[in-house]
């Protein structure tokens, strides 16, 4: 299935701003929201990204007018909606798990919300079934919700959610109960739509892989707050917090002495990306990332490489310094061809400050 | 590859030809599997078909086992006549009232937390009333509501004399006060897995789309819930229509109810050699649901088309 090319008129609309200002929402002990900062620039996809708990679901709740906050404000387009009851702030959601009325069909699903607006029924059908033809369903109209699989089921969950002409797209882990092909193709449809119909859009998901592809930008979350917003690149490649750092892709732990505003990492010294607040001398973890290591095959490196996986262009080499420590390398499969198992390695590590592992 | 020992024996031209029949052993298969059947069939064969069988055959039947057309005849005359309209009233009367009023019940036992005292109290509670019928039904409320009752001296000693305004518990809507009393709880025990069955995110579905409380109602948990409803509808007017004990306890058959005469009759306390008779008046019960069961899935089918 692919989406068709054209949006229609009726869901091309110009994108809408939203701000979260200093957000906080407890439930009993839990803060759910601890100060939540975040500004949402018109027509951008953003994915709030985070552990179990850390608020991101309650971010897009709150949002939506599903739940209410104990301080701070919502603004949408500058306006203050945070008093709004949901039923008339204007916001499509799509949820997790498939939330379409099993006792209508699908195209009266789509054209739900257009029948509350009083929308003439020819105008609703005619609307309905363009959207239907946008997520590739325009044959699916006259089927009721069991009769589609989990994928087409979110699919007409996303053209219902857009029939309204929302101001604001929601989607609360709307892949997470498909499975993973369907999951991947789904997922970028959904960014193809957005771009297309050029919606705000705020994604919720705790699929890393998933965000980092779909979103224009990426908040991580922990404990209520967002600890970076950023492009996928630069979280990626410049974390702002080790947390951050460890959440998204993979780290190896180094051990490493600091001395001054370096760490002294096997022999290398490389330069700490922020202050430590750790003394010199201190032993620390170090927190490199798999392509920032390099592993050239010499007789009397340092380390011992244990194991190899074969990926395509790259190829991961796990090897085992003198400490016991190991070490993951993404190096090129070209140049990764001597380092076989039980082969000597020298290490090296790209010349890039580098952060420390929390609480080590 | 490996090719199975019957695929070598016929061959190509085996594969093309019709499935072979059963061999032995998949007949014993399918007879083994079928045992497990053996259990409840025999149950619904002793407990259900057989009874129904012989009030069907009895009901044409006179004393000597001669056909006849006459108990059919007099089921449906009279004060037998009577007594089917007097108990399909009732029944629908309390089957309507218990279901509304159990429905609203379990919405709101429901809408507390699902581990509270309220709710449990409430579910188990109804486990035990919805069971709590016959004699000792009949005589708690007479205790109560009786012209010397608790209650009806409490309200006469503030100047409210119910039995003076009309009001008896011994009549029509004596008896149906007290079978409300069992279908509530009844309806509240088999309508509660329905409405657990209601998806929060449907509600905050339609609330995002612009739905108000009663749009949602409307549009989405009406449609969603009516084929549960009448479906527990039918059981409430099933069950009402079948009770015996409580309104001959409490009326001492004084309310034409058609089991209370089909007891009579069986019993031979007012007239005897009448058994036929009143299998003829079971045989109309039957008929009775079965025309109930009739119309509730006509309902159903133009209700829930998206059941499938």
């Amino acid at each position: 299935m692919t989406v068709t090319e054209a949006a229609p008129e009726a869901v091309k609309r110009a994108g809408t701003s939203v701000e979260f200002r200093g957000l906080r929402r407890s439930f009993g002990e839990v803060a759910a929201l601890d100060g939540l900062d975040l500004a949402i620039a018109p027509g951008e996809l953003v994915a709030l990204l985070g552990p179990s708990g850390c608020g991101k679901t309650t971010a897009l709740r709150v949002l939506a007018g599903l739940e209410q906050v104990d301080a701070g404000e919502v603004l949408v387009d500058g306006g203050d909606v945070t008093g709004v009851p949901a039923n008339k702030r204007d916001m499509g959601m799509v949820f997790q798990s498939y939330s379409l009325f099993p006792n209508l069909a699908v195209r009266d699903n789509v054209a739900f919300g257009l029948r509350l607006r009083g929308v003439a029924a020819a105008t609703r059908r005619r609307r309905a079934q363009e959207l239907l033809e946008l997520v590739g369903l325009d044959s699916h109209g006259h089927r009721y919700p069991h009769q589609l699989s989990g994928g087409q089921q979110q699919r007409v969950a996303l053209a219902r959610a857009l029939a309204i002409e929302p101001r604001v797209l929601l989607l609360d882990e709307p892949l997470s109960a498909l499975d993973a092909q369907v999951r991947t193709q789904l997922r970028d449809e959904i960014r193809r739509l957005q771009l297309r119909v050029g919606i705000t859009t705020l994604f919720v998901t705790h699929d890393q892989e998933e965000a980092l592809s779909i979103a224009d930008r990426v908040g991580v979350m922990r404990s209520g707050r967002l600890e970076q917003c950023d492009t996928p690149a630069e979280l990626y490649q410049r974390p702002a917090t080790a947390f951050v750092a460890e959440f998204v892709g993979t780290m190896n732990h180094v051990p490493g002495v600091v001395a001054g505003q370096e760490v002294v990492v096997a022999g290398h010294r490389l330069t700490l990306a922020e202050p430590a607040g750790a003394r010199d001398g201190q032993l620390v973890k170090v927190l490199l990332r798999p392509e920032s290591v390099t592993l050239t095959a010499e007789a009397d490196g340092q380390a011992l490489v244990s194991d190899r996986s074969f990926r395509g262009a790259v190829t991961r080499v796990t090897a085992t310094l003198p400490d016991g420590t190991t070490l993951l390398a993404d190096l090129p499969s070209v140049t990764a061809a001597d380092l076989q198992p039980g082969a000597q390695a020298a290490v090296r590590f790209a010349p890039q400050p580098v952060l420390l592992a929390e609480g080590e | 590859m490996t090719v199975s020992n019957t695929t070598t024996r016929t061959g190509a031209a085996g594969l093309s030809a019709a499935p072979a029949r059963p061999t032995g052993r998949r007949w014993v298969a399918r007879a083994a599997g079928l045992l497990g059947l053996l259990p409840f069939l025999a149950y619904t064969g002793l407990f259900l078909a057989a009874p129904v069988v012989m009030v069907v055959v009895g009901a044409f039947q006179d004393n000597d086992g001669a056909f006849t057309t006459d108990n059919v005849t007099t089921a449906v005359s009279d004060q037998y006549g009577r007594a089917f309209v007097t108990s399909i009233e009732l029944s629908a009367l309390t089957a309507v009232v218990g279901a509304v009023l159990g429905a609203v019940l379990a919405q709101a036992v429901l809408s507390r937390r699902p581990d509270g005292v309220l709710r449990k109290a409430v579910t188990s509670a109804s486990g035990v009333l919805a069971n709590f019928g016959g004699v000792q039904l009949a005589f708690a409320f007479i205790a109560t509501l009786g012209s010397i009752g608790i209650v009806t001296k409490a309200l006469a000693a503030v100047g409210l004399d119910i039995y003076q305004g009309g009001f008896t518990l011994f009549g029509f809507t004596g008896i149906a006060i007290v079978y409300i009393y069992f279908q509530v709880p009844l309806m509240l025990i088999v309508f509660t897995p329905a409405l657990e069955g209601m998806r929060e995110q449907w509600r905050e579905a339609a609330e995002n789309l612009g739905a108000t409380r009663w749009q949602y109602w409307r549009h989405v948990a009406g449609p969603v819930l009516l084929p549960p409803f009448l479906a527990s509808l039918l059981l409430l007017f099933a069950n009402s229509l079948s009770a015996f004990a409580t309104a001959e306890a409490l009326t001492n058959g004084i309310i034409g109810l058609v089991p209370i005469q089909i007891g009579a009759l069986v019993s031979g306390n007012v007239v005897a050699d009448q058994q036929n008779l009143g299998k003829a008046l079971g045989l109309g019960m039957v008929i009775v649901v079965g025309l109930v069961m009739a119309v509730y899935y006509r309902i159903q089918r133009r209700t829930a088309r998206w059941l499938g």
